[in-house]
């Protein structure tokens, strides 16, 4: 399985067309202690680079975007009921949904894990 | 008395050798504390002297009749009235100290305003009342439509909208109307990245589709990129002028003409106007809508006193779609109210209404107050003074906090501020926190978001130079402790009635009712 990474600080990992996507530690720390997620409804079908959930600190409501096309498979349903999991796991438990990939010849426009880190150390 | 649930309980540091000593009461000399008011009393204090019930009364209620208590407090008056004036000395008020949020939140409200306002013509007077017998008051908001059009330099205005949001709502109405009105069906609104937030919502609410301009390093809207993105499906733009990051937008008249060009409209967030007043008037900048918020630029009492008012100035292109209703002035002095039965030919292109009645008419009564008292050339120095105290607020801050924009010019009314250059780990909080210990209400905080941690400070036209030096005098030794890594910072709020609260776990966790200790349900 390979990690992806997008300008807007998402994550996607894929396993057989399948993507889970989240939001990166270096997000979750610079908003702060989530109180509140929203994530899609499966069978949505998301564009690239579109609002596809909504996570909201104690400073700020913010969007997710969808780094790749594709078709809401599962919403992350724990987020609703423990927003924390963003904060403690925010690259593993605290995934946001999973999304069948329209077109992954789009994953090539994304960013690995070292061309993250180097993106945010410039930040 | 029982006890609270809600975790409201005095905190007394036993670190601190002087608050170590409590008091038996919980009070501090005349800093009071102060329980809920279910927890004061008794269910069988009443300060109303109900005569018994008729006989057979509760067979009127046809059996729905109260068979059981249903927990209101039971309080005398002098109670009730304690309670509340109690709680209303725990507030911060601008009638208390400077507001460094500024006019978004609340300046001073002039007490002629409210003396006018308060005259029975005016204060005690009905919308349905007939027409005839409300002219003083249709002469009001008559008068203050005339000033608003002349200040603004626009076509028309629309009195009635509620607020700056319900304001906003009213010109993207327009902007659909005049659309339908081509027979166009243009679907996207640009809304740049420091917008107010309400900008996008209000658009998307009237069902558009929103797309961000990004801002340029100077912090203003990038025209190119803006250019770039002009098209056919585009119905409009929502930009506020003076900017969320403080600055004049330079190319105002450019974006207006391009977006012109192309077909669409101009929606101007007139929040801040107040900067501008007397000085720029929007409708030389090609601006077709904005919306007015007569608390900030009028001085009308708002944050807990308000209600809002937001009238819209509109270009002769938005003006026939305009909402009802509105006030005309005849040839022979009398007004008249231009409703759905009496529009006849002279408007017949309206969207609507926004209202059921003519507005907010106590608000319309103090700003008219306000525009009169000043006269054209004071209100040119409201915005004047406004801008000098905030630029005077920027340039004494800028060694010591860090002016993300300081470079590109004077400010407007408000200076912003990041959190560059504190040390690891200290944020804006815990800068906002100390401030609440040296005696003011924190500033606007991570907002706007195109900067971090940022710090937007409004001292507004109303402070002396005196109580500004003040502030800044507060708001540079804390910038200071935080640059130093002071860990005292961190405890901040230490005087206060309350120390830090956790507002993660009252945002995760609200409880937002009181439960009554004694009932089954307070058991989960």
């Amino acid at each position: 399985m390979t990690t992806h990474y997008s300008t807007d600080h998402e994550w996607i990992a894929v396993a057989d067309g399948v993507a889970t996507v989240g939001i990166t530690d270096y997000a979750q720390s610079q908003l702060g202690d989530i109180v509140f997620v929203e994530v899609p409804q499966a069978g949505t079908t998301l564009g690239k680079g579109k609002e596809a959930a909504v996570v909201e600190s104690v400073k700020a409501a913010s969007d997710v975007y969808a780094p790749v096309t594709g078709e809401v498979v599962e919403g992350n349903a724990a987020l609703e009921a423990d927003p924390s999991l963003v904060n403690t796991a925010p690259e593993s438990d605290g995934w946001f949904f999973k999304l069948k990939l329209a077109d992954p010849a789009e994953l090539d426009g994304l960013m690995d894990e070292a061309a993250y880190k180097a993106f945010v150390a410039t930040l | 008395m029982t006890i609270n649930q809600s975790g409201w309980r005095p905190e007394r540091p036993e670190s601190d050798a002087a608050n170590a000593r409590a008091t038996f009461t919980g009070n501090r000399a005349l800093m009071l504390e102060e329980p809920l008011i279910f927890e004061i009393g008794d269910s069988g204090t009443t300060g109303v002297d109900f005569d018994a019930a008729p006989a057979g009364g509760a067979d009127r209620l046809a059996g729905l009749g109260r068979t059981a208590a249903i927990g209101l407090p039971g309080l005398s008056e002098p109670e009730a009235v304690r309670h509340y004036t109690r709680l209303s000395r725990q507030n911060y008020a601008i009638d208390l100290g400077l507001f460094p949020l500024g006019s978004c939140t609340m300046k001073h409200n002039p007490r002629l305003n409210e003396k006018l306002a308060r005259l029975p013509g005016f204060a005690d007077i009905h919308p349905l009342q007939p027409v005839d017998t409300v002219q003083g008051a249709l002469g009001v908001i008559n008068e203050l439509a005339h000033w608003l059009i002349r200040l603004t330099g626009m076509y028309g205005v629309a009195m009635t909208p509620k607020a700056g949001a319900h304001g906003e709502l009213c010109g993207i109405l327009c902007i659909k109307a005049a659309l339908e009105a081509r027979g166009e069906d243009r679907k996207v609104i640009l809304v740049p990245e420091s917008a107010h937030g309400t900008n996008p919502a209000t658009a998307a609410f009237a069902g558009f589709a929103i797309e961000n301009i990004p801002a340029n390093a100077d912090g203003r809207v990038d025209l190119d990129t803006l250019k770039a993105r002009l098209g056919p499906d585009v119905a409009g733009v929502m930009i506020t002028n003076p900017n969320t990051c403080g600055l004049f937008e330079r190319d105002m008249k450019a974006i207006s003409d391009a977006v012109h060009a192309v077909g669409g409209y101009v929606y101007c967030d007139g929040a801040n106007f107040n900067a501008i007043v007397g000085r720029v008037r929007p409708g030389d900048l090609g601006i077709d809508a904005m919306h007015i918020n007569l608390h900030k630029t009028f001085s009308t009492p708002h944050g807990g006193g308000g209600p809002g008012a937001g009238p819209v100035v509109l270009s002769e292109a938005l003006a026939p779609y305009g909402p009802l209703p509105f006030t005309a002035r005849y040839a022979d002095g009398h007004i008249r109210l231009i409703e759905e039965e009496t529009v006849g030919e002279d408007h017949p292109d309206t969207f609507g209404r926004m209202a059921a009645f003519n507005g907010q008419m106590g608000m319309f009564t103090r700003a008219l107050a306000y525009i009169l008292s000043h006269g054209a050339d004071g209100l040119r120095q409201v915005a004047d003074d406004a801008v000098l105290n905030a630029n005077y607020v920027l340039r004494q801050l800028e060694d010591v906090l860090e002016a993300p924009f300081g470079a590109s010019g004077p400010c407007m009314h408000e200076a912003l501020f990041s959190d560059a250059g504190f040390a690891e780990g200290f944020t804006t909080l815990d800068l906002a926190k100390a401030l609440i210990d040296e005696g003011y209400h924190p500033m606007t905080m991570y907002f706007p978001l195109v900067v971090h941690g940022a710090m937007l400070v409004e001292p507004t036209e109303t402070e002396s130079k005196a109580a500004i030096d003040e502030f800044i005098g507060a708001l540079r030794s804390v910038a200071k402790r935080a640059k130093a890594g002071d860990p005292a910072l961190k405890a901040a709020p230490q005087f206060a009635p309350r120390r830090r609260l956790d507002e993660t776990l009252a945002a995760r966790k609200p409880v937002l009712v009181w439960k009554a200790p004694d009932l089954p349900a307070a058991a989960e």
